[in-house]
């Protein structure tokens, strides 16, 4: 019989880890994140994983990446401020091509913001937070048993792909709770990195065959003594200024992306068949945008909802083709107006799109996404 | 037979990138030595580093070896000791690395005494940027972002380092590489956080700014700017000013070790949360 918890995200965040095989959590206190290291620092000894308290939130993601880099199944958790910090290690694990996950629970900012009040306003820097090209990859559930799944996801995606991931939620669905039924084990895949079967006199750490994008990995200390480094390198792990090595070596990065759409890209597309007006919003904003689409099907508009759960990479393709011939579309999101940039991007240029947006740490009530849709529809 | 290093070194990555005469090379060469003389297989020894001129010496290790970020060396290291405290963990750094951008990381290291060595290369500038002052640049000394001379009063590195809770902390002087792999290699063998201050001629950087622009001349002020730690007692405050004590400074073999009282903890945890078994 499966377990029934009431469970608040951030609880669900630490138990949907260790079900994925984390077994380190480097953390450092920061609202409204803080409950899913603490359930961490309770759990983790008890399945003989690692939790430790570092000094900051650029120590606890390098020591993640130090983790990864030594065969462990990693995650770190934060919000706000806590997040720019991390930036500079997000970008050395992309580099290095260290699997981890990031999980932040967003808060109102910029700077010390509004700590223990939701926002949507990382969207962009969970994309383009670290400096340099670089390829991510980033989920944002709506819901707390699909919270479970997304991080196990997570967890399946780093080690596949060999690259940080980010799970987006905020601060309602940290701190909610709801009722559900724990996946069980049969309901999930669990991904563990490929091993590489070369010698370590054969072994090259980012050297790949014809077709393949994620070189296999070997961990510290089985023999492979190989070198990793943020410089740009060759695939000996080495640095290189060949100008030509790095564009290959970095393009490669975002190929191992790009064609594996059909596994990474996820969405949810509710009472869309016929819909003339196209509600699109994310996280906990989509479940309010839900209830908008349905109370304005009772008088008769045709209103559809697009939940991207993967928001990086954006699902430019089918934004693209639900976006073509429809009256308007509407885009919800708690912050100034980020993941519309997106769609306006993908969608045909005489498509009406409009934005209903809010910050300030109140959510975005299903009655002012219905105001919109009554505007447009 | 002269010693030979070259089991340790990827050979292949030579030439290396420091300057002829640069000091970082008897460091790395003392560490070699001390490895050597510890037996330790070069599988299960890890080198992590910063950024900067001696952060780039895990490149030529035949170790497993991470070149990280600046000043953050330590945290990586402190992720990979935890998943396998039974291997060695070595980080090297300079002293703007370790010291500016890295000091919080360095001090809470040293807090927690988890067992990893750590050697600081201090030249009193950084190198690799182009001769910027550190931490460790002399008061009045001149660096590139300090033409007129430094105004900024500079860290004593092992006094830090046994403030902060370091168990083993010395410092050694490239003068001196025998003393130096003594050094070092007690800071291998010290089960806790290990401190190895190395003073080190820049004399690119610094030497040619602060008119002592030969290697040897360099590695000569160091040396007179050197005490014995004997010598030192009997010395007064005003003899010690400008200068700094070289020798085995503080060991504590009684403060628990990191990895060792997590060990612990999760033995605990578990023996209170075992499932207690219905009888039959």
């Amino acid at each position: 019989m499966s377990q029934v918890v009431f469970w608040t995200g951030n609880e669900v965040t630490a138990e949907a880890g260790i079900a994925a095989g984390c077994r380190f959590f480097g953390g450092y206190p920061i609202t409204p994140s803080s409950e899913i290291a603490a359930v961490m620092a309770k759990r983790l000894p008890m399945e003989n994983g690692i939790f430790i308290q570092m000094e900051d939130e650029i120590a606890a993601m390098g020591a993640c990446i130090g983790a990864a880099m030594a065969g462990a199944k990693s995650m770190t958790a934060t919000s706000g401020p806590g997040f720019s910090l991390k930036q500079e290690h997000i970008g050395f694990a992309c580099m290095v091509e260290a699997p981890c996950v990031i999980v932040n629970v967003q808060r109102g900012g910029p700077s010390t913001g509004l700590p223990t009040h939701p926002a949507q306003s990382d969207l962009m820097q969970a994309r383009w937070g670290t400096h340099g090209d670089h390829a991510i990859i980033a989920l944002a559930p709506a819901y707390l048993r699909e919270l479970y799944l997304e991080i196990i996801r997570a967890f399946n995606l780093s080690e596949k792909f060999r690259l940080p991931v980010i799970v987006l939620i905020d601060e309602i669905l940290g701190h909610m709770s709801e009722c559900f039924e724990v996946p069980e084990p049969h309901e999930y895949t669990i991904f563990n990195r490929v091993k590489t079967d070369k010698s370590p006199e054969e072994y090259n750490p980012y050297e790949v065959s014809d077709g393949e994008l994620v070189p296999p990995m070997a961990n510290y200390f089985e023999g492979y003594r190989f070198h990793a480094t943020g410089l740009n390198h060759d695939k000996t792990g080495f640095p290189t200024t060949d100008q030509v090595l790095c564009q290959t070596d970095e393009v490669r990065k975002h190929e191992k992306i790009a064609q594996n759409r059909a596994e990474i890209d996820s969405w949810e597309e509710i009472m869309l068949d016929d819909a003339e007006v196209l509600v699109i919003a994310f996280g906990s904003t989509a479940r309010g945008a839900q209830t908008a689409v349905e109370e304005v099907r009772k008088d008769g508009i045709r209103a559809g909802l697009f939940r991207p759960i993967t928001v990086w990479p954006f699902p430019e393709e089918r934004v693209r083709e639900l976006a073509q011939g429809k009256k308007a579309v509407i885009v919800a999101e708690m912050n100034l107006g980020q993941m519309i940039l997106e769609v306006e991007r993908v969608a045909h240029s005489d498509v009406k799109i409009v934005g209903c947006q809010k910050i300030g740490g109140i959510p975005i009530e299903p009655y002012e996404i219905v105001a919109k849709i009554r505007e447009v529809g | 037979m002269a010693f030979d290093y070259t089991p340790y070194l990827r050979m292949s990555k030579m030439p290396h990138l420091w300057c002829p005469g640069c000091g970082i090379g008897i460091v790395v060469k003392s560490m070699i030595r001390a490895i050597d003389r510890m037996g330790w297989d070069k599988n299960d020894i890890a080198v992590v580093s910063g950024i900067g001129c001696t952060s780039r010496a895990p490149g030529y290790l035949d170790m497993n070896t991470l070149h990280t970020t600046h000043g953050r060396s330590i945290s990586f290291a402190t992720g990979i000791k935890l998943v396998r405290p039974e291997k060695h963990v070595i980080v090297i750094a300079g002293d703007g690395d370790m010291t500016a951008i890295g000091g919080n990381h360095f001090i809470h290291a040293c807090r927690r005494n988890i067992d990893i060595t750590c050697i600081i290369v201090n030249n009193n500038i950084y190198g690799m940027t182009g001769g910027q002052y550190s931490p460790t640049t002399p008061r009045g000394a001149k660096a590139a972002t300090a033409p007129w001379g430094n105004m900024d009063a500079s860290f004593n590195l092992t006094d830090l380092a046994i403030g902060a809770g370091a168990t083993y902390v010395a410092r050694g002087q490239v003068g001196n590489g025998t003393q130096m792999e003594r050094f070092i290699r007690d800071g291998l063998s010290h089960h806790g956080f290990s401190v190895i201050e190395t003073l080190a001629n820049c004399h690119t950087q610094y030497g040619r700014r602060n008119k002592l622009p030969d290697p040897m001349q360099l590695i000569k002020d160091i040396q007179e700017h050197s005490v014995s730690k004997s010598k030192a007692e009997k010395m007064n405050p005003e003899e010690m000013e400008g200068k700094l004590i070289i020798g085995e400074l503080y060991k504590n073999t009684q403060r628990p070790e990191f990895c060792d009282e997590y060990e612990k903890l999760c033995q605990r945890v578990q023996e209170l949360t075992k499932k207690v078994e219905a009888p039959v």
